[in-house]
This record gives C-alpha cells, structure tokens and sequence, in this order.
C-alpha cells in the first residue's frame, strides 16, 4: 500500500487497464510456503508493482504431512495500482498437496485458476485431506481452472544431476513453484538465484539444486505455453502487471515486526536515549526480540527475562536508571504485565509497551490475527491507570507509530501501548526508507540540578510531567514506588484528598497528550456523509478499499480512521456527531464501538470478525450496503 | 559491589527524614541501624546507592536509607534491579526483599537473579511468616505454623532460603541475625562480593512470630547454638569444645567434642569459603542436630551478568558505526525514478 499513488483497487481489469493479480501459495508447513511467498514478494516488489500480503501458518512447528491443520498459505496481491489488503479471493491458487487444495481452493474466485502437485495426490494423502475421491479427477474443481503438474516428479528430474537424496530433493519443490510463477508473471530469476546463493553459501550443491529447479520451473512454464497443453482444461497464463506509479526515492519491503524495531531504534535516537529492550518468547511478538538483539551498535541492550514480568518489570528498572525502557508481548504476556504497568503509571517512567495482538483469549489462536486487545490495552488495570494508546495500521505506519509512542513516553513520562496484531507483524509491503534527518527530534533532559529548596521529584511542567531524575545524579536522592505519592514531594501519602489529586492529576496528563497529536483526519469522503465506516489498526486496507468503491459507486460514504486509540483526537467528537450513521468493522466483538458511544453518545453500530482472518473488501462492502438501506 | 571513590560519610547522612513505620520491637530496625552503620564504612556514595525493594514490612527499607530507592512491587525487586544494573552498570544495588517476596511470589526473579550472578546484594528479611497481610503462614514456616489460613496448623515443608540460593547458582551465601553484633561484618563482606551476594537474615516479627529463631539467636544460650563461620578458621563453637568434622564413611557432617582445644586431632574442618560442597552440606545442616550456621557461608565470585553483556555489546558493535539510515536503507532495496523501478 505504501507506493502507488493511485488510490483505487478495484476488481481485475479496470477501464484504466490497470490490474492487480492475487495469488495465494499453500502447502505442507514443512513445504517452504512463507519462503516461496517471501521471495516472490521480493520479485514483485521489484518489478515495480504495489503490494500486501497475507502469511497464514499453523500454531505447530511441524504438524505431521499431508494433515489439513498443517497447512501453510501465503497470499499475495499485487497490481499497477495502489494496493491496500491482501486481496478478497485468489486468482491462482498454487497448492501442493491435497490438504492445501482442500483447505484453500473455496476462496479461489470463480474461474480462477488452480494449480496443483498431483505427484502428492495419491491415496494417502487424499485420505488425510479426508477426500474420498480425487478431486484432479472427479470433475469437483470445475467451476475453476485446473492445471495438474507432477512438480514432485519434474522436481526430481531437476535436481537429479546433484545426486541429492530423495527428501532432499523433493524439498526443492518450492523453487520449481517459484519458478513457474516468476515465468507465469514476466519476473528476474536472478535476484532470486542471488539470495539463493548467498543463504547456501556453505552448502553450494544445494543452492545449484534449488538454483536448476527455479529454472526447470522457468523453463516449463515457457515450454508449456508452445506446446499449448491442455493439462486437465486449465492453460498457463503469461503477462506482465505493469508497474504501478509510486513516488520517487528508495524503497525496500518491510514487516511489520521489522518496522516497529526500526521504528524503537530511530525513537530513542530522536530522544537520545539509550535502549533497554526487556522480552521473553511469545507468537507473534518474538520477532521484534529477534531483530532488536542484532542492533547492539544503536546501544540497545536486549534481555530475554525469565517470564513476562521480569521483561516489563527490568525495562521499567531500565527507565529508571535512565535508558529507554521497551517491553513486547502479546495478549496473554500483557495480561501478566498488568501489575507492573501500574507501577510505571505510578511512578511516572516512560515506557513502550508493544502487543502484537492475537485471537484470544488465553492461548487462543496463537498464528491468527485479531484486534481484541483494545480493552486490555485501554481499561485492563487495576485501579484508574490511565496509559496513552496508539495502533499501527500497516506495516509502514508501525514504524511511525513506534516513534510516536517513544515521543509520547519520554514527553509525558509515562507508559505507551503500541497495539499492532498478528497481520501486520508478518505481513510485508513495500516501504519508502524516509530520510532520517527529516524525522523530528525530541531529545530528553533530565534533571541535574539541586534545587534551592527542598527537591520535588513529583513537581510539573505545563504537560504535568514529573522530572526524569537517574540514581547516580549527585545530591538528588529520591525514593520513588507503588504506593500513592505525595503531591510535589513524592512521599509515601494516603490522605484522602492527596489520592483525589493525584488521581485527577494522572488522568489530566494523559488526557493532555491530546494537545500533541493531530487532529483527526477523514482518510475518505466528507464531514457529514450519510455514513461513516470508522475502524482502527490493520483493518485500514479493506475499510478504505471498501469506502473507495462505494463512493465511486455515488454513495455518501465516509472513512475515518483512528490512529490514536487514547487519548482520542480532540476534534473527533464532533466529527463523529456530523455523520448520520456510524460503523465500526472490527476483528473483535466490538471494542473500539463500546469506547465511542461512551465518550461521544453516538450510534457507533458494530461490525465484527472473528475468525483469525482479516476482513474482505467484501464483506465491508456488505456493511456498508447494509447500513445504508 | 564496584570499584568506586570511597566517600566520607556518617550514618547520620544515610538516615532519611521519613518517619520509620514498623511495628515497635520489629527487626526490621536492628537490620536498618546495621546497614545505616556499615555504609560509611564501606565509603559508599549515597548519590550512587540504589535500595530496591518489593512488597512487604521488609520492603518498606528504602524510604529510611537517603540514597535513591525504589519500592517496586511484590517479588519483582530482583527483575527490577536487573534492568537498574544494565542500564547503568556504576550503580550499587541493594535488593531488599523477605521470604515470601523473595521465595513465593518472586521465588522465580530470585532464582534466575542468582543464576545470572548480578552484581548486587540481596537482602532476604526471614521472619518465617507474612507480616504485613496480617500473619499468614509463609514459605519458610516451619510445618504445622498456625495461622489465619492454617488455623490447623500448615502441612507443606518450609524452603531453606540458603540452600534455595545455593541450588540456584548463588556464589556468595551468607547468614545473619537482625540484632546480631556480627550482621555489619556480613554486610561488608556481602559488599565486598562481586556478584549476587545473597545474605539471610533471621528477622524477628515481634506481632506475628514472636521469637521464632529464640532457640538459636538467644543470647545466653548463644555459645551452643551458633557456628560463627570465619574463612581460614576452625568450625568450632561452644567456646571450643565442640566442632564440625565430616565423617568420611557417611559423607556426612557430625558434631565432634574438642578435647582440650586439639581441634586438629578431632578433625575439625577448617572453613574454606570457596569450597562449594562443603557450603551445600553447610545450607542443609538442620538446626538441633547442630548449631546454626552464621557469617559468610560460601564466597567465590565468578564474572557478572551486567559485565558480560556490556562485553558483548561492546564485542559485537564494534567496527560498526550506529548509522540510522544505513539501518533503514539494508537488505535489497529499489530506486524509483521517473524511469520506473530498478535495483
């Protein structure tokens, strides 16, 4: 979504002749999918055209082969206009054994095309597909077209000459599929068989064997046109989705677990701090563990805590002792950071909190997205503990939201949540690198000085924020903690008109963060429209899409789009108040709706998905129909 | 502790203008007196002095020491002060903490604290009950304590706070009583260590578990009931007529009478703080059988946490420069110009 500047994604071929093109990769999770989608990801983004994917993987490292819940899928839509969702329906399906067939094909758009490894669809694994009949055969896909390929055989006879074994070789399948889909779409095998090199530097027969079966691959697509083989109906298509118009300057693709680490790294930089990254093993969040522990030269200190209080706890101890302290997790790693969220609301230390949301609750779906973790995020503590809020709606935006929760921590000293969610952590997209030097800076001071009379370490600026003052700094010792603070002196106090004031006064300081963020803006159509479709997070991409369509379709339709979940924009109130209907599509049962009709007395109306799926342009289309009538 | 500029200060200026709000008679003040005294000796800097604390009366501590302290939440002081020491590894850590914040609800910080060998020291305020919630039975109560949630007496065996620490990787272990004479010497030595220096003190909760350790920390009595463990020194006690040999065919410890001084002839052992398995017979060794086991117990330092991940990240930055925009700009990218993409 990042570079087109065309905004509409419609259905394939528009009068304008631009495209887009949804294929979606399913296989075994022991087949490559996410590298097979990774790569030609890549491919595509080189080529110039826009692009979002959706990876969607099994909670089991290895489920056991050929089973429908050890299926991995890998979608990506991609076009010569600006593209914002995954797609609603592929239009190739490429699936490798019967499992992936099975578990896939519906949403294939009628007429598409499928392609599937019928070397995989002997009896066994048409059993563990629990097929009763093979569906290459019985005239079931008709409503599709089919292409039926022995990639397993056409594999083996690749790699043959490198005298691999049989697994071995069998697990270049992917780059066979890989190169097939390069021809299908006129892409450069050489990047690919540069990376492909690079990654089995040490092991140069298996990058020769996966180099010749991306090639075989290639080649057969070539062949197979002039021979014009009719293959079981299906017919190999062959063209080239034109680059889609994009901004100058550099880009790179760019998930959203790695925008939200390159995002923390720029914000203590903006702030000058060091960083203190506390973590501990959790899906889908684990990433940005991984990446920040390679950036030691940014001073960043990453530590992998014993559990998920000691990650939170130990960033706070970080703050503290004046580093940027940053803790991430998912759901139920948050439900057990609670507490301490308390004590860093209590204490008045900037922290960022990440969740990388997923289905819930407890274990829930641990690999599938949702946004249920809005009323964790903004409610779930105890006590009034109020916390600032922020969403990441793509990956490009995480890493500016990353920033803005750094700025928003160090400049009112108090804890942030950055709530992203399984989705955009694993989806990639196409990023501008933006410049850094124009990135703004908000470097941090803290206090030094002895004051004259006695020292105050809960006095205030005009934002309310109390001063930042590191153990070390001669003459200022203070004692800070959990128990309510005396107003100024920061003693222990429990008088009752003391807590009232502090209270107020740790609700007015968040509810002051308003002041410095913008206002809300209507990402489509007008103040006043009939109807305003409202959404937050990853949803952005089909809300929009969907808005786009409607008002092309002369519908009085509006899109707003909240980015900053608490404290809202000052002038959203009234905005909402404009519009005659309101709905919010959400993957949850209805959060962000609940916390509107609060705060506004709207009609916020919801509409909700739970399913570990994104929404469809569809499906809010639907709604939107719906809620018009 | 760290190697830093010895600071003139009296006990006077470690002292607070806060009002101490324990229990008249508690422990808890004999053990603050202690660390009030000992800290101009040791020449440390109130301004570079963390006291850091958890959930308990115990953990009340750092608002009366005049050094920069924070009073965290319950069983996480450990998690806490992790990330104080490598954020700014100059600092000098003081954790304290009691049996059930240190050994209950945190039993997990403090054991992975130990095994990571933080440089700091843990203070472990055992009064072998929960005071401040009111007298409930704790994780050091001895079998069949009554209390408010045991009113029939618990059933569950107690922890040994020092063979806990030891067990978790502990390389300095110590023992001390709160009105002890010979706390502040534990404290030095505690000081002294670098690395988790894990220190128990019996701490007499006067309102919920009255003279608890009485059978051992009793003055009068004090001559046979403790074993002061001095490095180099002969474990005797009872004025010298008794020690502690091993028995060679048991592999066990024994108490022996010292006849006529002639430890050597009983085969009294000479206290090694380094030796490790000694210290773990010393951790196990039940109070009745044999005196209590006081003073610094085990004492071989090993490299710090915070001193191996400042190595490695120092190591691992080197000849890297912290180019933001290099950051950005890894991995394949593409031009976009007026030409179209390209490589």
């Amino acid at each position: 979504m990042a570079t087109a500047l065309k905004q509409e994604e419609p259905n394939n071929p528009s009068p304008d002749g631009a495209e887009n093109v949804v294929v979606r990769f399913a296989g075994d999770s022991g087949d490559g999918m996410q590298l097979t989608g990774g790569q030609f990801t890549l491919s595509t983004a080189l080529a110039g055209n826009d692009l979002a994917t959706f990876p969607d993987f099994p909670a089991e490292i290895r489920a056991p082969q050929g089973t429908l819940f050890g299926v991995s899928a890998f979608q990506i839509n991609f076009g010569s206009r600006a593209i914002e969702t995954a797609g609603d329906e592929p239009d190739v399906l490429i699936a490798m054994n019967p499992a992936a067939l099975k578990t896939n094909v519906q949403s294939v758009r009628p007429g598409g095309l499928v392609i599937a490894d019928e070397g995989e669809f002997g009896k066994r694994n048409l059993d563990k597909a629990h097929y009763d009949s093979n569906p290459l055969e019985d005239g079931s896909l008709a409503k599709w077209q089919l292409l039926k390929l022995n990639i397993s055989q056409l594999t083996l006879d690749a790699v043959k000459p490198f005298g691999l074994g049989n697994k071995e070789a069998l697990r270049c399948k992917n780059m066979w599929t890989l190169g097939l889909a390069l021809w299908m779409f006129e892409r450069d095998r050489e990047p690919i068989v540069q990376w492909l090199n690079s990654k089995f530097a040490k092991l140069p027969d298996i990058a020769a064997a996966n180099i010749a079966a991306l090639n075989a691959g290639h080649a057969y697509g070539e062949t197979a046109e002039i021979s014009g083989d009719g293959l079981g109906g299906g017919h190999l298509q062959h063209h080239k989705v034109a680059a889609a118009p994009a901004e100058a300057g550099t880009y790179r693709t760019v998930t959203g677990a790695e925008s939200i680490s390159l995002g923390l790294v720029a914000g203590a930089r903006l702030a000058g701090l060091p960083m203190f990254f506390g973590g501990y093993p959790i899906t889908p969040a684990s990433a940005i563990l991984h990446h920040l522990s390679r950036l030691k030269e940014f001073g960043v200190t990453t530590f992998q805590a014993e559990d998920e209080i000691a990650a939170i706890t130990a960033a706070i101890g970080a703050s503290y002792a004046g580093s940027l302290g940053i803790t991430s997790s998912s759901g139920p790693g948050i439900a057990l950071k609670g507490e301490a969220m308390g004590l860093a609301i209590m204490t008045e230390l900037p922290l960022v909190i990440v969740n990388s949301q997923r289905g819930g609750p407890s274990t829930g779906l641990p690999t599938k997205t949702e946004q249920s973790d809005l009323y964790q995020a903004v409610y779930g503590r105890n006590g009034d503990a109020p916390m600032p809020v922020i969403a990441a709606r793509s990956p490009e935006d995480a890493f500016y939201c990353a920033i803005e929760a750094v700025r928003i921590a160090v400049q009112y000293m108090t804890p942030v949540m950055l709530l992203t969610d399984g989705y955009i952590a694993n989806a990639a997209e196409p990023w501008k690198i933006p410049d850094v030097d124009t990135l703004e800076r908000f470097p941090v001071s803290f206090m030094t000085d002895k004051p004259d009379g006695p020292l105050l370490p809960y006095s205030r600026d005009e934002k309310l924020k109390r001063p930042w003052i590191k153990p070390g700094t001669p003459g200022l010792m203070h004692r800070i903690g959990g128990i309510e603070k005396g107003v100024d002196t920061g003693h222990i106090e429990y008088g009752p008109a003391n807590h009232q004031t502090m209270t107020e006064i740790r609700r007015d300081k968040v509810l002051g963060v308003a002041e410095s963020i913008a206002d809300q803006d209507i990402a489509l159509g007008k103040a006043g429209a009939k109807l305003c479709v409202v959404g937050w997070g990853s949803t952005f991409g089909p809300i929009h899409q969907a808005v786009l369509r409607s008002n092309r379709a002369g519908k009085d339709v509006a899109h707003i789009h909240i980015r900053n979940i608490w404290p809202l924009p000052k002038n959203l109130g009234e905005l909402l108040k404009s519009f005659d209907r309101i709905i919010v599509p959400e993957m949850n049962t209805g959060q962000l709706k609940t916390i509107l009709r609060d705060q506004y007395l709207v009609d916020a109306k919801p509409v909700n998905k739970v399913s570990g799926q994104p929404f469809t342009i569809t499906e809010i289309m639907a709604a939107i129909e719906e809620n018009l009538s | 502790m760290n190697e830093m500029t010895k600071i003139t200060t009296t006990m006077k200026d470690w002292e607070t203008d806060q009002e101490v709000r324990w229990c008249p008679g508690c422990g808890d003040y004999a053990i603050l007196k202690a660390v009030q005294r000992t800290m101009p000796d040791l020449g440390a800097d109130p301004s570079n002095t963390v006291f850091i604390s958890g959930i308990g009366c115990s953990s009340r501590f750092p608002y009366y020491m005049e050094t920069y302290g924070f009073h965290t939440i319950h069983g996480r002081a450990p998690a806490i002060a992790t990330g104080v020491k490598l954020a700014n590894p100059e600092l000098d850590v003081w954790i304290i903490t009691g049996d059930g914040d240190a050994l209950s609800i945190g039993g997990n910080h403090t054991m992975h604290l130990l095994r990571r060998n933080l440089d700091c020291q843990l203070m472990l305020f055992n009064n072998e009950i929960y005071g401040l919630t009111k007298g409930q039975y704790s994780p050091t109560s001895r079998q069949g304590t009554h209390s408010p949630s045991t009113p029939y007496g618990s059933v569950d065996r107690p922890a040994s706070p020092c063979a806990f620490a030891l067990g978790a990787g502990a390389r300095f272990v110590a023992r001390g009583i709160d009105i002890h004479k010979g706390l502040p010497d534990v404290l030095k030595a505690a000081h002294a260590h670098k690395g988790t220096s894990f220190i128990e003190i019996f701490q007499n909760c006067i309102v919920y578990n009255k003279d608890v350790f009485e059978e051992f920390a009793a003055k009068k009595t004090a001559d046979d009931t403790q074993l002061h463990l001095v490095d180099g020194e002969p474990m005797l006690f009872s004025k010298g007529a008794k020690g502690i040999i091993l028995n060679h065919k048991t592999l066990q410890l024994e108490v022996v009478d010292v006849v006529d001084g002639d430890w050597e002839a009983a085969g009294v052992i000479v206290h090694d703080v380094t030796n490790r398995s000694v210290a773990h017979m010393l951790v196990e060794m039940q109070f009745g059988a044999f005196p209590m086991a006081l003073g610094v117990l085990y004492d071989d330092p090993r490299p710090t946490f915070e001193a191996a991940v400042v190595a490695q990240n120092i190591a691992s930055s080197a000849g890297k420069k912290p180019d933001l925009q290099g950051l950005l700009n890894k991995g394949q990218t593409w031009t976009v110009s007026e030409d179209g993409p390209e490589l």
